[in-house]
Formats: structure tokens, C-alpha cells, sequence
């Protein structure tokens, strides 16, 4: 092929394309859970790139549509488990904060597995690999995202 | 110039509400309506002397939400004793709403505040007449037997009421302030909760994901970002606007799609729970954008999410405010 420019269609095309996803993963469980998969050797797609936040209220809307614009094809939030947020009630803000944001990007035109919400504490290695598992499918098949990144 | 309408008794009552509380010194100013320069628009006006109410108007293009005047005016009007100014504000039932709400988020005094509730039936969408009469001058606006009367030199065309008002006005449950008017002009009925089945976006959310985008595209492609939306919106408030900040630089100034739309959606997550569906981000816009659309979504979800709707009382916590145990979490991605 001599075409040095390769569209975003053809590029899903491609079976060797893979999605690149940005991990927003809690200091005190997901992250921790992030490290137990990896010390227990349970495999996952290497897909995700892991920012670590001091809990999931500190994760503001402009991280995920930034993202989003900066061309990440996926986007996974990870926080513990209601009630059990190190401080108190930092998931509960986030998780109705997250519940509106969903659905405003649905209703532009964003589809619905771009960005995904999960819970996972410090134990569960096994849930997080699954679970980026099942986001690295479900993004895998949506394709590149296109439809926000900026052209240049 | 003006609209001359049915509505000469509401006001002409609305004039003597105003003379009255400014001569028994119940209020110093009072915030309304008079003509605009121009047909088919009115400007905002604040009168402090008995004289002057006559330049009071009230009509169906009285677009202005006034609740807007109040918010970062209110420190620094003060008399000469340092004693809060008592303001009287003429409200339709959106501005009631914008005005409760604003107390609710602490930046009024209700107490300062006279709301003079006065029932509105609707404000005619411009942009949707000045589109239908094209490039011909409109000279003269009238609205008789649920008709508009757009009168040019040599033109005359009539439009449904019904038809021309704007998306929004035409689901709205809240024609006059929804509870704690000081005075009321006409017939004013206290709301405490609304009754929606937003059935008019169904259709929108049935639609696929590429179709929304395209629709989405096509409505914002004309936007300049002028930022007209949130100069008139009375809940944006805020002394630096997200867009405007630049350090850290969040999002892109330019005018290319992804930037305009990343500024919509994010001003429209700022205004959930908050937004008081009063449509003057949609007839102040220059490019005539309509976000009746987004702003009946926010209305929905706040709704059925959170069983809230903003400005009907001032007790409920907006739900971004406040957080629950028991809140739906059905969006969480769970295993397999």
C-alpha cells in the first residue's frame, strides 16, 4: 500500500488493531486490585493505561470528555464498592455525578460502552482482569474513536 | 414598536402592583420589562421611581430571565446606610424558579428579594419567525386570537400561537413562580411537584448512536461561540467560566465541532439539577441554535434519576448537591 495515511475505518478493519483505554483507578482499592491481579499472575489485555487518583470523586467530568477528545478509544473509571470509599462518601458523589454524565454523552451521540464505571476493591484481581476483559471486548468492538478526537 | 396584545389588563395591573410597592417603600427597585429597540424583542429595565412604571410592558417576548440581574449585583447594592436594597423582580414562572434555586444554592437573600409573580403563556421563538419571514423587515408584532400578526411595508403574515412559542414553553408546567410570591398580578397557582412523561425526546433516544452525533454536528456546526447562552443563563454564575480558564487549559478555544460541542455537553452537565428550562439560552442565540432538546434531557434525568425538579421549593437538596446510599447504579459494568 503506498497510501501513507491510514483512515480510522481501515484501521478497524485491521485485526491487529488494538484500543488504547485510560484506566482512572482509586488509590486505596482498584488500584490495589490492579496490583493484585498483576502479582497473582491473572492475565488481562494489555490494553489499559492506568491514571491514579486519590479516589473516584476526584475524578471530574473534564478527565473523561478530555480523554475522550485527546483520542483515547476507551475509558474505564474504577472506584471501591459504595461504602466502602476510604473517605466515606467520595463514591457516592461520583457515582451520581457519572449516572448524569452517561447519559448526557449518550444523548450526544457518544455510544454507550466508551465509558464505562466499575467497582472493584483491594481483593478482587480476579473481578478486575474480567472486567477489563469485558471493556477491552465491548471497546474493541465500537472501533476507533473517531467521533470527538480532534483532527490536526 | 410593542406587542400589543390581550394582555393590557395584566399590564396595567402589573403598573399599579409597581406604583404601589414603591410608594409604600416595600421595595427601592424593581426589575422588568420594557420595549426593546427593536420588534420582536424587550430589554430588561430597573426602576426605582413611582414615575417611571408606565415603561413597564409585559408580552409573549419577554424573554429575558431577570433572575440573571441578581446574582453578581447583589453585594454591592447597598444604601447609604449599608442596608441591603429590597428588590422587587417581576417573574414568570421560570424566573421564580431561577430566583428560588439561586437561594437554594445560597447566592440570594429571598428576604432582600420581592418575587411579583405575574402568569406567562408561552415566548414566541424569534428566530423562528424572522427565519419564516426571510430577508423583509419586520416593522410591527402583534398577537391576537392565538395568532402573531408580523406586519413589514408591504407584507403581513400570521402564525399559530401554539406553533411559535418555544419548544420549552410549550411542556411547561410552571406559568407563574411556583410557590412564595410576594405579590402576584392575574392568577398565580403554587406548584410543588411537576408530572412529565417527556414523551416529545423519546423519539431522539430511540435514535442510534451515529444518528445522535449527526443531529448533534448539524445543530452546533453554526455555533460561533459567542457564549450568548451563558451571559443570559441565570445559572451561570460562576466568576470563571470553565472555558475560560487557562491554567490548566482544559478544553480547546477554537471553533472547530469537537470544541463546540465539548462546550455544550460540559455546560450542560454544569447545569443538571440546576438548568430551570427557561429557554433564554435559545432566544438569545445569534445563530438561532435551539438546545430545547438538551435542556428537556436534563429535565428527564434529574427527574427520573433523582425524583427533583429544580427551583419548586426551597428545602430539597439539588441532587448535585447531596448524595445517597440507594441511588441506581445500573450503569455499573458487572461480570459476566
Amino acid at each position: 500500500m503506498n497510501e501513507t495515511t491510514i483512515e480510522a475505518g481501515q484501521v478497524a478493519n485491521n485485526k491487529e488493531w488494538e484500543p488504547k483505554i485510560i484506566a482512572f483507578l482509586c488509590n486505596w482499592c482498584s488500584y490495589a486490585g490492579a496490583d493484585l491481579a498483576g502479582v497473582s499472575r491473572i492475565q488481562y489485555p494489555p490494553s489499559i493505561r492506568v491514571v491514579r487518583v486519590p479516589c473516584s470523586g476526584r475524578i471530574n467530568p473534564y478527565f473523561i470528555i478530555k480523554s475522550l477528545t485527546d483520542g483515547w478509544d476507551g475509558i474505564v473509571i474504577s472506584g471501591c464498592h459504595p461504602g466502602d470509599c476510604h473517605y466515606l462518601s467520595g463514591n457516592l458523589v461520583a457515582r451520581r455525578r457519572f449516572a448524569i454524565l452517561r447519559e448526557l454523552l449518550e444523548f450526544f451521540g457518544i455510544e454507550q460502552g466508551r465509558v464505562n464505571f466499575m467497582w472493584a476493591s483491594a481483593a478482587e484481581g480476579e473481578r478486575f482482569a474480567n472486567l477489563i476483559k469485558k471493556t477491552t471486548r465491548i471497546v474493541k468492538e465500537l472501533g476507533p474513536n473517531t467521533k470527538f478526537k480532534r483532527r490536526w | 414598536m410593542g406587542l400589543e396584545t390581550e394582555n393590557q389588563e395584566i399590564e396595567k395591573s402589573m403598573r399599579d402592583t409597581a406604583r404601589n410597592l414603591l410608594k409604600e417603600k416595600q421595595v427601592d427597585i424593581i426589575i422588568g420589562y420594557t420595549k426593546g429597540t427593536v420588534p420582536l424583542s424587550s430589554s430588561p429595565i430597573m426602576i426605582n421611581k413611582e414615575e417611571d412604571v408606565d415603561k413597564f410592558i409585559w408580552n409573549n417576548l419577554c424573554y429575558v430571565n431577570l433572575a440573571k440581574y441578581l446574582v453578581p449585583l447583589i453585594p454591592q447594592m447597598k444604601d447609604s446606610e449599608g442596608k441591603p436594597y429590597k428588590i422587587g423582580v417581576i417573574s414568570k414562572g421560570c424566573v421564580g424558579r431561577a430566583l428560588i434555586h439561586l437561594a437554594v444554592e445560597k447566592q440570594i437573600n429571598l428576604e432582600n428579594i420581592k418575587i411579583i409573580g405575574i402568569p406567562c403563556n408561552g415566548i414566541i421563538n424569534r428566530k423562528r419567525v424572522e427565519k419564516e419571514v426571510g430577508e423583509k423587515e419586520i416593522l410591527e408584532v402583534s398577537v391576537s386570537d392565538n395568532n402573531i400578526v408580523v406586519k413589514g411595508k408591504d407584507f403581513e403574515h400570521s402564525f399559530a400561537f401554539e406553533d411559535y412559542i418555544n419548544e420549552l414553553c410549550k411542556y411547561c408546567k410552571v406559568k407563574s413562580p411556583p410557590s412564595a410570591a410576594d405579590a402576584c398580578i392575574g392568577e398565580c397557582q403554587e406548584v410543588s411537584s411537576i408530572e412529565d412523561d417527556f414523551a416529545d425526546i423519546s423519539d431522539f433516544e430511540a435514535m442510534s448512536s451515529s444518528e445522535k452525533w449527526a443531529y448533534i454536528e448539524d445543530l452546533f456546526g453554526s455555533c460561533t461561540r459567542c457564549y450568548a447562552c451563558r451571559e443570559a443563563c441565570p445559572m451561570c454564575y460562576c466568576s470563571l467560566c470553565f472555558v475560560d480558564q487557562n491554567k490548566p487549559v482544559w478544553f480547546g478555544k477554537t471553533t472547530d465541532l469537537p470544541d463546540i460541542i465539548v462546550f455544550h455537553l460540559i455546560r450542560a452537565m454544569h447545569l443538571a439539577g440546576r438548568c430551570v428550562a427557561c429557554g433564554a439560552c435559545t432566544s438569545v442565540c445569534p445563530v438561532g441554535i435551539d438546545l430545547n432538546k438538551i435542556t428537556r434531557k436534563l429535565e428527564k434525568i434529574v427527574k427520573t434519576r433523582f425524583d427533583f425538579t429544580s427551583g419548586l421549593d426551597t428545602e430539597t437538596l439539588p441532587p448535585m448537591m447531596s448524595f445517597s446510599m440507594d441511588d441506581k447504579e445500573e450503569f455499573m459494568l458487572e461480570e459476566d
